[in-house]
């Protein structure tokens, strides 16, 4: 008994997607998975590879014939990469930032202090989950700030930057916002319940 | 294809069509030229304000490839005007805007037309010393080559229409809308021999423009390439765009060692959007370099190969 994907006429990545849905379907079996040229039958061919399953194909009639047979042992359902992302992050500190210097006491200090914490903070190996920036402290992630490139360096690591989208408007400075995205009290909330919460 | 066009032969045009460079660069004065590119896309992210931040950072570090720096900016959009909310329009002009304020520049004008599929990328003019222009066409052997950003968007833009792998995509998304600014500024200090922006051919495709105009063959270290969280597992998760396969295809002068994974080879072919600079400079300018770029905070850079003799443009990746 096996399953057919008639994947011919999707693009890139809707052949590897369908084929996906319909192995995690299955606990053990065979689907073919049908494409109609090179590029989708290369992916999904990765895909099967890549998830322990073995995979041949027949070329008819201009389309290709993937044959993906799952045995019980594979792990695709249990080490989808989605979910492995999704759980990795978790336990990884939430950074919450409210003002756009560190410490209270002389403001000159607490800017220098900001900028080196921004700078150690990428020099571990450990990286936050996430950084949230609200009240003032969205002055950091705007054009002009003096810890963008620290803070563009941890983004472009996997850090997630939200700067609090009230306080842009506020502070009107939404335009100039040059790392991580907008976003709303629900999800800097949400962001918080995710991980062990730091607070500056 | 534009090669194919009747070579424009003018001494004040010291960049033009016939070496596939990165933007055209015309001599004003002895002390000015002008830098101008080009370049629009349709969304590749869901965020429109994102997407235009993406796009600008695109166009800009065109310029930034030449080794100079922009000056005013022309948006180019294309719309369904009257089928999406005007807002969405309005997102990702700020979202350009965003990232033209960051670099310093302005913009100027532009102009937009109805299209069913929406459309937006900036015209950029920037200038450069006439003795400063940086081109793809001056690498020489001995020289190592650096790379400024992890490679990877590609696939991981593919990964992010799959809804898989959001790590990754997340850091994908971040690294596309960062301006090569930084990077460009720190290479003034130090003596530059090529420099080009990576973009839709991929690392291996534009080191090749790099090597066939400098005459020269090149030796990549696989294992030494900044890569995106989660591209190779992307890339082996057969979340490979179709420009990654027609850059294989086209680009047969590049080699590899047997042990280099698939994966690795796909992300080198992968296309990327506003990619990171690549350098060719002298082997003690290329460390003094890295070290600067390091220590302005631009901690994927790295060292990803070298020049390896005069030739054709040939590529060995090991």
């Amino acid at each position: 008994m096996f399953t057919n994907v008639d994947a011919r006429g999707l693009s890139c990545p809707q052949p590897v997607i369908a084929t996906k849905k319909a192995l995690d379907s299955i606990n053990e079996g065979v689907i073919v998975t049908i494409v109609d040229n090179e590029i989708s039958k290369e992916n999904v061919i990765k895909f099967a590879t890549a998830n322990q399953c073995d995979a041949s194909c027949e070329e008819k009639n201009g389309a290709f014939y993937i044959r993906i047979t799952k045995a019980k042992t594979a792990g695709l359902t249990v080490s989808l990469p989605t979910e492995a992302v999704i759980n990795a992050p978790a336990g990884k500190v939430v950074y919450f930032i409210n003002q756009d210097v560190l410490g209270q006491g002389s403001m000159d200090l607490g800017a220098v202090l900001m900028k080196s914490f921004f700078y150690t903070l990428t020099e571990m190996d450990e990286l936050p989950r996430s950084i949230l920036f609200v009240n003032s402290s969205v002055h950091l992630t705007v054009t002009g700030s003096p810890v963008l490139e620290l803070i563009q360096n941890l983004a472009t690591r996997g850090v997630t930057i939200l700067s609090c989208g009230t306080c842009l408007d506020y502070y009107k400075i939404k335009d100039k916002l040059a790392v991580g995205s907008v976003s709303n009290m629900y999800t800097i909330v949400a962001e918080m319940n995710a991980g062990p919460v730091v607070t500056l | 294809m534009l090669c194919q066009l009747t070579p424009q032969n003018d001494p004040r045009l010291l960049v033009g069509l016939g070496t596939s460079d990165d933007a055209g660069v015309y001599k004003l004065n002895d002390t000015t030229a002008l830098i101008q590119t080009v370049d629009f896309f349709t969304p590749i992210v869901d965020d429109p304000y994102l997407f235009g931040q993406i796009a600008a950072a695109n166009s800009l570090s065109d310029v930034y490839a030449m080794g100079g720096v922009p000056l005013t900016a022309m948006n180019i959009v294309g719309f369904p005007i009257g089928v999406l909310d005007k807002e969405v329009l309005l997102a990702i002009l700020q979202g350009g805007q965003s990232k033209v304020n960051e670099a310093g520049a302005l913009i100027v004008g532009g102009h937009t037309i109805d299209d069913p599929e929406p459309k937006y990328g900036l015209s950029v003019t920037g200038t450069v010393h006439p003795d400063k222009v940086l081109t793809n066409a001056g690498a020489k052997p001995g020289d190592r080559l650096i790379l400024t950003k992890p490679l990877g968007t590609g696939i991981l833009a593919t990964a992010a229409r799959a809804e898989m792998f959001p790590g990754g995509v997340c850091a994908a998304m971040a690294s596309m809308a960062m301006l090569n600014r930084l990077a460009a500024e720190t290479a003034t200090a130090f003596s530059v021999h090529a420099c080009t922006d990576i973009t839709g051919f991929g690392l291996l495709g534009h080191l090749y423009e790099m090597t066939s105009a400098s005459q020269v063959q090149a030796e990549i270290d696989s294992q030494a390439l900044p890569l995106l969280p989660e591209a190779l597992a992307a890339a082996a998760y057969g979340l490979v765009p179709v420009g990654a396969y027609t850059n294989r295809a086209y680009l047969k002068q590049v080699t590899f060692a047997a042990n280099v994974p698939e994966a690795l080879r796909d992300v080198a072919f992968d296309p990327q959007t506003s990619g990171g600079l690549l350098y060719s400079l002298a082997e003690q300018e290329a460390e003094k370099l890295l070290a600067s770029l390091w220590a302005a905070g631009l901690k994927q850079s790295a060292i990803i190969g070298k020049i390896s003799e005069e030739g054709t443009g040939g590529i060995y990746v090991y």
